[in-house]
């Protein structure tokens, strides 16, 4: 069975096809929608959803291409009677349509599993606060992303800093167990990796900081671990993002990220005396 | 001892039923009468969720919360996403067409079990009065349809047991009706009539009903055991006391995302009715469309934890529930190819069913795009929970399955009341949904992304433009409803009287007269095996196409 091509031949659709695509990577690579990345995996998230972006707009405007055209070319004119072509199926194109987004799919699950493994998804989590080593191990700790920056500047001069984070209707509070800070604010030094280990004290909230790309649910019962290392010095919304309670909407808090000195600066001034040498 | 059962014995039964406008306010055993009121009741449902999502536009027209008090919008978000869902876009895909459609499909005189029909539709008014007067008793529900714990623990107790009451009748309500038609479809089909020769719809009632059966009453457990925490300080799901609340969310997504199935598979099959008929053209890869139902089936009941991936899930389950998830891509871009195919080289009226039919596709391909997006771990856990989730599941729900009602309505409003709805005006409504509802979800995408929670009454000025736009939307949205209301009440009034069968079209239902006799048939029910026949018997009236050589095409 021959499928009726339509009128433009098939070397003027195939040009079609490629200058869609090209379009579709010059929009995904010139069209900006996500806010600044301020951490090292948002670089390494936005290479991901460039990626998707270029995918996702070949494809819409693809089918919606092919839809609009068809609603104008194949319209029932005025007076127009009788009924369209006797087609119920052609094998071949519909192997190709199942082939086409299988294969698109299984390179989208492969890539996003590399840039999963690239923001230390894969590795263990754990979290190095010193007066929580054996909390840790007799605990169910759940799970965070972002361990692979820690793994890689472990023996830096710059150690992780270990931060106590907790979540209640409707704040965040932060613990510095090394200076003994407690901070409604969260200040981090740009450059050295970060481990939070997040509680709540009443409902499920989330920890969520856009500019770097991460969010991770703070659990009543269940401890959760999350780490990043922040790039870039600013001042940051940290959103909670689960439904939480009336003032959700309001349990916001800000990350201020520093130069290291001066985070040393902030964190001289508020460290408790008795703790600086630990 | 013989007893002779008197061959008027069924007379009396059939004098209890009233007739007339008063049928439609009874017990009605009618499978037809049933979808009506399904429809209507629906209907109205939604006008008290549009309502409500009109609310939430309007607070969010401003980045403060000023509009209500900030306890009042939660309720006013768990009710308008409870209404929705179970009030109006389950209980409408499936009860109402559903109900109308499978019984002439298989060419059956009514469902399997019409009484338990009945009292299948008969749970949902009171389910949705309870849950509406809960706001003006106590207070309703205030931790979102989700309803997760501890949250819904630990809001105010009378308002979240009344929501589980009315969810688990809905839900009782949509099991019933999901057996009803695994029975009717398996069960009732005329004699001759094969499986692989009914019209799609019922392969997507059948594999919805499969999906309703397996997953709702996970959802009825997970519930009763909530309630056990709020009345009786059990510690299920209470972390005080020991329990788990990750756990909740597994048992919830078990249903709740096969949820989304039992909403957009049957309006899948509505579609495939729809464009065959005005395209004239036979649906295009028949096989292929009941294989990818039933794959969309299959891997829908495992992809749950995909809502899961900052709930502290271990690397292993995101991988395979990411895998899984944008594995359920395949099938569906079978679907929309499939329809795609099924418009080239068709007679295209474009009519409101047609360009309802034609947004559905347009916009569920977006939601499909941003859904495989969702399904990446990396992904996803910078905009789970944002703006841009709630952009994509309304680009499924009310891009999808909404616009596939309302192009529902339009085509088979001439089989309910025997009278054509008005083409000029529905075509308004649905350039003014079809504009509204893309400037309304459109730009969430990017308010997501760049830092806006769902849920919230407050929020960054930064984005208030924005979420203006999206209110401006959202009220062209609600002034769309009106030319539909009119048009659906003036034409029940005054329509143009439509004959039988107005589209020509060959699908069981229309053989027979507009709106039909109380048993679907005066005589025996016809047996079609080509619901989807058109085009063979060929007019030679191709000219008008620019090829000539089209004629070629196969022939039967």
């Amino acid at each position: 069975m021959r499928f009726p091509l339509p009128n433009p031949s098939a070397i003027f659709t195939l040009l079609l096809c490629i200058g869609l695509a090209i379009a579709g990577i010059w929009v995904g690579d010139n069209v900006n929608l996500l806010p600044i990345d301020a951490s090292t995996n948002a670089p390494v998230y936005d290479e991901l959803f460039r990626v998707l972006f270029i995918i996702g707009i070949i494809l819409f405007v693809g089918i919606v291409g092919l839809v609009v055209y068809s609603l104008v070319r194949f319209r029932r004119r005025p007076g127009e009677l009788g009924d369209g072509i006797f087609i119920e199926g052609n094998l071949p194109l519909e192997i190709l349509w199942t082939a086409v987004p299988a294969i698109v799919v299984l390179f989208v699950g492969i890539y996003s599993y590399d840039i999963y493994d690239r923001m230390g998804g894969m590795q263990p989590l754990q979290f190095n606060g010193h007066d929580h080593h054996l909390m840790v191990s007799e605990e169910r700790i759940f799970g965070g992303i972002g361990t692979g920056a820690v793994e890689a500047s472990m023996d830096q001069l710059n150690a992780p800093l270990p931060i106590e984070v907790t979540a209640m209707q409707f704040a965040f509070l932060f613990h510095y167990p090394k200076g003994d800070i407690l901070s409604g604010e969260l200040h981090v030094p740009t450059g050295q990796p970060v481990m939070m280990r997040m509680e709540s004290k009443d409902v499920i909230h989330a920890f969520w900081v856009p500019e770097f790309r991460l969010k991770q649910d703070i659990i009543p019962g269940q401890p959760t671990i999350l780490n990043f290392t922040p790039t870039k010095p600013g001042r940051y919304p940290i959103i909670c993002a689960e439904l939480c309670g009336p003032y959700h909407g309001g349990m916001r808090s800000t990350v201020v990220v520093e130069d290291p000195d001066q985070f040393q600066e902030w964190f001289g001034k508020n460290a408790k005396e008795t703790s600086l040498e630990a | 001892m013989t007893i002779s059962i008197p061959p008027t014995s069924k007379q009396p039964q059939e004098s209890i039923q009233p007739r007339g406008w008063l049928r439609y306010f009874s017990f009605s055993l009618d499978h037809k009468v049933i979808g009506l009121q399904y429809l209507v009741c629906g209907f109205i449902f939604y006008l008290v969720g549009g309502a409500l999502a009109g609310a939430i536009r309007i607070e969010l027209a401003s980045p403060i919360s000023d509009f209500m008090p900030r306890d009042v919008y939660n309720q006013v978000l768990t009710l308008h996403g409870t209404i929705m869902i179970f009030l109006w876009i389950v209980p409408v895909v499936n009860g109402a067409f559903g109900n109308y459609l499978i019984p002439f499909y298989v060419g059956a005189r009514d469902m399997a079990f019409p009484r338990l029909n009945a009292v299948a539709f008969w749970l949902i008014p009171p389910a949705g009065l309870m849950l509406i007067s809960s706001y003006f008793i106590t207070g309703s529900a205030q931790s979102g349809w989700t309803a997760y714990p501890p949250l819904s623990i630990s809001t105010p107790a009378a308002g979240q047991i009344i929501w589980i009451l009315s969810v688990l009748l809905l839900g009782g309500s949509s099991i019933f009706g999901g057996i009803n038609f695994i029975a009717t479809i398996l069960k009732l089909r005329r004699p001759g009539l094969l499986l692989m020769q009914l019209p799609m719809y019922c392969w997507a009632m059948l594999g919805t009903s499969i999906l309703v059966v397996l997953s709702t009453p996970v959802l009825a457990g997970t519930l009763i055991l909530l309630s056990f925490d709020i009345v009786a300080h059990t510690g299920f799901f209470n972390p005080v006391l020991g329990g788990n609340v990750i756990v909740y969310q597994h048992l919830f997504w078990f249903y709740s995302h096969p949820a989304v199935y039992i909403m957009v598979l049957p309006a899948f099959g509505l579609v495939s009715e729809i464009l065959p008929v005005h395209c004239r053209k036979p649906l295009f890869g028949y096989v292929t469309m009941v294989y990818s139902i039933m794959a969309i089936v299959g891997l829908g009941l495992v992809v749950w934890a995909h809502h899961m991936f900052t709930s502290g899930t271990p690397p292993w389950m995101r991988l395979f529930f990411t895998i899984a998830t944008s594995f359920i891509a395949v099938p569906t871009g079978i679907k929309f190819f499939n329809w795609v195919a099924t418009l080239w080289g068709g007679r295209i009226s474009l009519n409101s069913a047609v360009l309802f039919s034609c947004g559905f596709i347009v916009n569920f391909v977006l939601g499909g795009i941003t859904g495989v997006a969702l399904a990446q771990v990396p992904f996803d856990v910078h905009v789970h929970d944002t703006y841009f989730v709630v952009a994509h599941f309304h680009y499924i729900v009310y891009g999808g399955s909404v616009f596939v009602i309302f192009s529902s309505v339009y085509h088979w409003y001439p089989k309910f009341t025997g009278r054509m709805l008005n083409e000029n005006l529905g075509r308004f409504h649905f350039f003014l949904t079809f504009v509204g509802f893309n400037l309304c979800f459109a730009p969430q995408h990017w308010l997501g992304l760049n830092g806006m929670p769902r849920r919230v009454a407050e929020y960054d000025p930064q984005f208030t433009f924005v979420n203006q736009l999206s209110s401006v939307g959202a009220l062209l949205m609600a002034l769309s409803t009106l030319p539909f209301l009119f048009n659906i009440i003036n034409s029940i009034l005054r329509g143009k009287v439509s004959g039988d069968n107005p589209w020509n079209a060959l699908t069981p239902e229309w053989l027979t007269s507009s709106p039909p006799p109380v048993e679907n048939w005066l005589g025996d029910p016809p047996l079609v095996t080509e619901p989807y026949g058109y085009g063979i018997t060929k007019e030679p009236n191709v000219e008008d196409l620019t090829e000539g050589d089209n004629t070629g095409a196969s022939t039967k």
